[in-house]
């Protein structure tokens, strides 16, 4: 039977535009067919565009990446955080050091970030995650700018300049080293942050962040440890920005503190709540919108964050819940 | 041995007694009771036993372990599982998906299976859903799976929540007002439930109630308590002819006399 729609909003016109759009895309028999025009697409579009679009598009799949980094985080396990950027900063420095310093394999460098990620979530989560409530945005925003003024001021993160020279990585004796390289290496990367955000996301675990979110005190009472389970959360979130982290390392060569300000961690939470917290594609076009509409916009020059904001406002008035998300339908199927 | 027994259980809020050296003790396959009027301290007898409150003193030995200083999630895996007296759904999901909560402490799977989603996983989320239906068959509303939980009439709500505490597979289930709110005839039909629930399932049942009539029916043995102390204990007979329980609940006679 079809999926029946629970609320309609007939106050607001727009909203209802948007409903049907979405209900279009929830539709199974429509999914895949669209699913493989896009990427058919997106595998398509660096052999015809500038590298001006390929370099906005990569930015733009790693923005997929670490958005659903954060989702983890944010919108299955219900955790506010502040200070993703300094995730990301911590796998972009670790492969920047081994790589840039010592002259490590690229690839060789992904565990140890993923490992330094999995340290520095449980070193801020582990003694926040007990408490209630809005603790962790504190700490995790402190965490950030800790992480910054610390890489700025020693000496092995090459301090306020940062570190230059590192290594590009090689796969299968190609260097990688052309836009395209990248373009279609953060493209597998966000494929791959997609499905396994639907895989958690349909699991034991997911379901237990989604119990957590909702009551936490039923959540313990139905034998859920609450502690533990959030701080699994936190650390695949972490673990996610890390990699992340390591590749945009690997595509700049250079990196430095100001990669990793408040702002980034800002950006990202913004797509993750504009798109649709917990609802995977809603935070895909989080990334989206966030990384296209400047750029889209730059006819309309110094005006554009402007109207971002208002744009950002407007939204937020009208769809608190985000563009798409989670949870609209529920199917009375079978 | 008694499946639970509470030993001088004292609760102390600041200044205030919510409960105050409470000793009983719940047998196996029993139905027992714990009454009393507003304000009496049962909820909180309830959240001690839970883990959600820490006693200021006493023990609690459940299946010849001590609750003390354990946590909620460890207690349910040990086979105590409770409801709510104010509904606790996980309200924007599915029902069939807040049944399925009851099932994560009797089972395993983490983020190494959900990803890969091994042979090992999938048969384990296959009996999770197998058994969440079960349950929801037991309750009798496995036709409403796939709503989402906030949109059913409360008292199928009620049910929901009780077979969610099903899902635990526990050994004892506390019952926290479980009639609140429902009809005549729900409630019959919960009495006949709790009746299944000890026969067919070997589930030791603990329950607060308000309704006497209820209670006075299914219960072997009831235990009143008032300003956290126990008053009475026994048979409902017993109970219901025994002078300071009428008082505890209507007040001393001598008082209204002129």
């Amino acid at each position: 039977m079809a999926e029946t729609k629970l609320k309609t909003n007939v106050l607001n016109p727009f909203e209802n535009i948007i409903e049907r759009l979405f209900e279009l895309f929830d539709n199974k028999k429509l999914r895949y067919p669209v699913l493989i025009l896009t990427m058919v697409f997106l595998i398509y579009l660096p052999l015809t565009s500038s590298r001006f679009t390929q370099e906005i598009m990569t930015n733009m799949f790693f923005y997929v990446v670490v958005c659903l980094g954060l989702n983890i985080i944010v919108g299955f396990a219900g955790l506010l955080h502040l200070g993703y950027a300094a995730f990301f900063a911590v796998g972009a420095y670790v492969t920047g050091i081994m790589s840039a310093t010592y002259g490590i394999n690229f690839w060789v460098t992904l565990p140890f970030s993923i490992v330094a990620a999995i340290i520095a979530g449980l070193a801020i989560g582990a003694p926040t995650l007990r408490l209630r409530g809005d603790y962790l945005a504190i700490v995790t925003l402190g965490f950030g700018e800790i992480i910054r003024f610390t890489v700025r001021n020693i000496g092995i993160t090459g301090g306020a300049v940062g570190l230059i020279g590192i290594e590009r990585p090689v796969l299968f004796g190609v260097v990688l080293n052309q836009i395209m390289h990248f373009y279609y290496m953060f493209f597998i990367l966000a494929i791959m942050a997609i499905f396994v955000s639907y895989r958690l996301h349909d699991s034991r675990l997911g379901r237990a962040w989604q119990y957590i979110r909702e009551d936490e005190d039923a959540a313990a009472a139905m034998g859920i440890n609450v502690v533990s389970t959030r701080l699994y959360a936190f650390i695949i979130g972490s673990a996610f920005g890390a990699l992340a982290g390591s590749f945009f390392a690997a595509k700049m060569t250079a990196i430095s503190p100001d990669s990793f300000m408040f702002v980034h961690s800002v950006m990202i939470l913004l797509a993750v709540v504009l798109g649709g917290m917990g609802k995977i594609p809603g935070v895909v076009l989080g990334a989206i919108i966030v990384t296209l509409f400047p750029e889209l916009s730059r006819d309309i020059g110094q005006y554009r964050l402007i109207i971002f904001a208002a744009v950002l406002l407007v939204l937020m008035l009208y769809r608190p819940q985000g563009i798409w998300p989670e949870r609209q339908y529920i199917s009375t199927k079978k | 041995m008694a499946l639970l027994e509470i030993r001088d259980l004292t609760l102390r809020f600041g200044g205030l007694c919510a409960v105050n050296n409470l000793s009983l003790a719940i047998e196996e396959n029993s139905i027992r009771s714990l009454i009393g009027p507003n304000g009496a301290g049962k909820t909180c007898v309830f959240n001690c036993l839970t883990g959600f409150y820490k006693p200021s003193d006493g023990d609690m030995i459940f299946q010849g372990e001590s609750l003390l200083n354990k946590k909620p999630h460890l207690i349910t895996y040990k086979g105590m599982a409770r409801t709510f007296q104010n509904l606790r759904l996980f309200k924007q999901l599915s029902v069939i998906e807040n049944v399925m909560s009851g099932m994560h402490c009797r089972t395993s799977a983490g983020f190494t299976a959900a990803v890969l989603r091994t042979k090992v996983q999938q048969a384990e989320e296959r009996r999770i859903r197998d058994y969440a239906e079960e349950c929801l068959d037991f309750v009798g509303i496995l036709d409403k799976k796939n709503y989402m939980a906030k949109n059913l009439p409360y008292g199928d709500q009620r049910r929901v929540e009780w077979a969610r505490a099903l899902a635990t597979q526990p050994k004892l289930l506390l019952l926290d007002e479980p009639a609140a709110g429902l009809n005549r005839e729900e409630k019959s039909r919960l009495i006949e439930l709790i009746a299944r629930i000890r026969d067919e399932r070997k589930i030791t049942i603990f329950l607060i109630e308000h309704d006497m009539g209820l209670v006075m029916k299914i219960s072997e043995k009831i235990f009143v308590i008032d300003y956290g102390t126990k008053i009475a204990e026994g048979t409902t007979t017993e109970v219901r002819d025994n002078p300071r329980v009428i008082e505890a609940y209507l007040g001393k006679e001598e008082e209204d006399a002129v």
